[in-house]
């Protein structure tokens, strides 16, 4: 019988409450005017009390009392930080904890293992690729939530700043019709040299990413929704990051168990080498740049 | 080159306790740009030019603007509105 009358209320058939408690509805109730106006003498009152600085010494106190604790703690940081600091080995020392194994193999083998001139990106896109595709989705998480955020205040505002948009900026203008070309062919090189020279997917990326935004602000949103739009954006992030983890999982699963990996390694130093690492720095550089622009456009209008 | 680097680290904290220290929110973003950039220098003085590249570009160029684009939305930046209009 209990059981019942339990359900049947979780299915929001049966009050419970209802015919058991005495419900009564509540009566009409006014403050008196003398009682109002009482009150908002003595909140008045109690204001002036606690802000005179000059008779009331306890809010003296707290506030000198504050303002040394907020001092005393942040010289105490300081102090202790430094103190963290001295105790760092020095720079370059042999015996540091640094110098081990791990770091003899990466620069011993790393060019024979990964093919990459480039060790930095041989590590990075190699032995620790699984760090930088969590970096990669980071983003994307971050770009996904920001447009989440942003999309709920979606409304006057976006048509209020459509219409400032082409400023049609002379120097603006003339000085993005040269720089745009060039910072995007130096990004594209950043990333297609990864391997061979310093730099890599997340620095070209984000290289493209200010080329981007440079264009956007010279030229406005009408040209650059002609080429990116948000359909382009989660297209782009949904084939870089699903490829990179086909092709990573590929090579962890022949490195777990001791298959030949079928990707030759080529010889180092030609661009067309090093295995994974040069489509896998195209996949984070595709990421990151269009995660930059989107974060610009997002902030702009709260969408693309 | 090592007076340079002193020079650099210098500036490098001039820089961090002025946009601490700075009332006006623009100016600190714009002393937050020349920190982005002292610390790319300084990279490149450390041998890594690879996160020089990334400093320069996140660190002086992307942030630095979506922190104006954000004042300007929240209408920190008023006199700057108001130039443009006129």
């Amino acid at each position: 019988m209990k059981k019942d009358r339990f359900l049947a209320w979780l299915d929001g058939e049966e009050d419970l409450y209802e015919g058991n408690v005495e419900v009564k509805p509540q009566e009409e109730y006014e403050v008196p005017q003398e009682v109002l106006m009482e009150r908002m003498r003595e909140n008045k009152r109690l204001r002036e009390r606690v802000n005179d600085v000059e008779h009331n010494r306890e809010y003296k106190f707290f506030k000198h009392l504050y303002r040394i604790l907020a001092v005393d703690f942040g010289i105490l940081l300081i102090l202790l930080l430094l103190l963290a600091v001295s105790f760092l080995p020095p720079v370059g020392h042999a015996a540091n904890p640094d110098n081990n194994e791990v770091s003899a193999r990466y620069i011993e083998k790393g060019l024979q293992e990964t093919g990459a001139v480039n060790i930095v990106t041989g590590m990075i896109l190699d032995y620790r690729a699984f760090d930088t595709l969590g970096e990669s989705h980071v983003l994307f998480v971050a770009a996904v939530t920001v447009f989440v955020l942003l999309r709920a205040g979606k409304g006057k505002q976006e048509e209020n700043d459509r219409i400032y948009e082409p400023k049609n900026d002379t120097i603006l203008q003339k000085a993005a019709f040269v720089l745009v070309p060039m910072i995007m062919i130096f990004g594209i090189y950043v990333i297609l040299n990864g391997h061979l020279s310093p730099g890599g997917g997340f620095s070209g990326g984000a290289i493209i990413g200010s080329g981007l935004i440079l264009y956007l602000n010279a030229f406005g949103f009408a040209k650059t929704e002609r080429f990116f739009t948000e359909k382009t954006y989660k297209r782009v992030c949904l084939f870089s990051l699903a490829f990179y983890c086909l092709a990573k999982s590929y090579s962890f699963y022949t490195g777990a168990n001791d298959i030949h990996s079928a990707i030759p390694l080529g010889t180092p130093g030609a661009i067309l080498s090093s295995g994974l690492i040069l489509p896998l720095n195209i996949c984070v550089g595709l990421v990151v740049a269009c995660t930059m622009y989107a974060f610009y456009a997002l902030f702009r209008k709260g969408g693309f | 080159m090592i007076i340079l680097q002193y020079l650099l680290l210098g500036f490098l904290v001039v820089c961090a306790v002025s946009v601490s220290l700075s009332k006006n929110l623009l100016n600190s973003i714009i002393i937050y740009m020349s920190f982005s950039l002292v610390m790319s220098m300084i990279w490149i003085c450390l041998e890594s030019p690879d996160l020089a590249i990334t400093e320069a570009a996140v660190g002086a160029g992307v942030t630095s603007l979506l922190f104006f684009v954000t004042l300007k939305k929240i209408h920190a930046i008023r006199e700057e509105e108001t130039d443009e209009e006129g």
